[in-house]
């Protein structure tokens, strides 16, 4: 029972706590350039998400036998080798949006939070942590990119998933599917963390002061 | 000529790696809280890529015709094995160099702004001097918005108060939407030709 809800809360960090985009501000380069649009940023999000559990699967079962010398070029190469099957799977299966992630899919090697999940979790933990971990994070990724391409996409075109909000008078901001509108609205979102987090920080404090005052 | 000349204006700032395809963030925002440091890094940065350009031309015209599959795999362990032999020669023969430039190489490797380059001059079928040119191109470029990025950031540092929620990522965010707004300008350079 005790494992159980580690693994539950393995799960729950990635969602929140430690959120890969909003608090540790990882894997920035998919993450800006592929959400001018809810559909790229969730297809993007899907590839991360199963290259990060391909990976933290394998690397977690192969934890013994990769040398510890070379074991950022062992992850790196297992990452690779899911990138490619990626890559191939949805230029096969999805070609048109294959065509508008373009060149970003075989740049998932270089997410710099898959490497970093391997090296501080997967090449540590047993099986069933680092899948649970890679649900997380993973988890915690893709709706930060659904986040950032639904809000660019509703204030760019006036859509979200390719569905009319505003009706013909909406008169679109066109920077925000443009990359500054992916930096400013990134900065924004990061501001909005902030203020949760401090908010939460200070209620804390009030709290811990009305119980000592009592 | 006026083809390379394209691709490298081009690159340098229309299409700039940092500012419009979002490659390279990770050192740029990461390492760009001093100026002198990230000049130091974007000249690493310039060399590194020029070495990658080469790499993948030899991979391109020589193995991967055979085995197109196996692109991205190679790209990457070849192009960090090449870096780690310059590293080493550069080490023994010029310990100055070394000084000032050796401790990034082996990370500039691992950036997305590398592999992208190898990726977008395949993809783009560039020759040898294409490719080199581009290289250049998007070297200088990521200097030029690191440097500029570092200069704003230690600027606002001493001359502002800010908010301490606005401090860290957020901001550095929001400055880099406004100078990638400013490079957007760029675009209407070479609209009319």
């Amino acid at each position: 029972m005790a494992k159980e809800q580690h693994a539950y809360e393995e799960f729950m960090k990635g969602l929140w706590r430690e959120n890969p985009v909003f608090v540790q501000v990882l894997g920035l380069c998919p993450l800006l350039a592929v959400t001018n649009s809810a559909i790229n940023g969730l297809a993007m999000g899907l590839a991360s998400f199963f290259v990060l559990l391909g990976s933290s699967i394998l690397v977690s079962l192969l934890k013994k036998h990769i040398p510890k010398q070379v074991r950022i070029s062992c992850f790196i190469i297992i990452i690779a080798t899911f990138v490619t099957v990626v890559d191939y799977s949805l230029a096969a299966m999805l070609p048109v949006l294959h065509k508008e992630l373009g060149a970003f899919i075989p740049l998932i090697v270089c997410n710099c939070l898959i490497l970093g999940r391997m090296e501080a979790f997967a090449s540590r933990n047993t099986l069933r942590m680092s899948i649970a971990d890679a649900f997380g994070m993973g988890a915690g990724f893709l709706y930060a990119l659904v986040a950032l391409g639904g809000a660019r996409e509703i204030l760019g075109v006036g859509e979200f998933f390719g569905i009319s909000l505003f009706g013909p008078n909406f008169d679109p901001w066109v920077i925000m599917i443009l990359p500054p509108g992916g930096f400013i609205t990134l900065g924004v979102m990061l501001l909005f963390f902030n203020w949760i987090e401090q908010r939460k920080i200070n209620l804390d404090k009030q709290i811990a002061a009305e119980e000592g005052a009592n | 000529m006026g083809d390379l000349g394209w691709i490298f204006i081009s690159t340098l700032l229309i299409n700039n790696f940092v500012l419009a395809y979002f490659l390279g963030l990770c050192p740029f925002l990461g390492v760009s809280n001093k100026l002198e440091v990230s000049f130091r890094l974007g000249l690493a940065t310039i060399f590194v890529m020029v070495v990658t350009a080469l790499c993948a031309w030899v991979l391109n015209t020589y193995v991967l015709i055979y085995a197109p599959y196996l692109r991205l795999i190679s790209f990457i362990v070849v192009i960090a094995s090449v870096v780690q032999l310059i590293e080493m020669a550069i080490k023994k023969l010029s310990p100055t160099l070394f000084r000032a430039l050796g401790i990034f190489l082996p990370l500039i490797t691992t950036n997305c702004a590398i592999l992208g380059l190898a990726i977008f001059a395949t993809n783009k079928g560039y020759g040898l001097w294409e490719g080199l040119v581009y290289a250049l191109g998007a070297g200088m470029g990521f200097t030029l918005a690191i440097v500029l990025m570092a200069g704003l950031r230690q600027e606002c540092e001493k001359t502002m108060e800010m908010p301490k929620l606005i401090r860290g990522f957020a901001f550095n965010m929001i400055i880099s939407g406004i100078l990638s707004m400013a490079f957007m300008g760029f675009a209407g350079l070479f609209s009319s030709s």
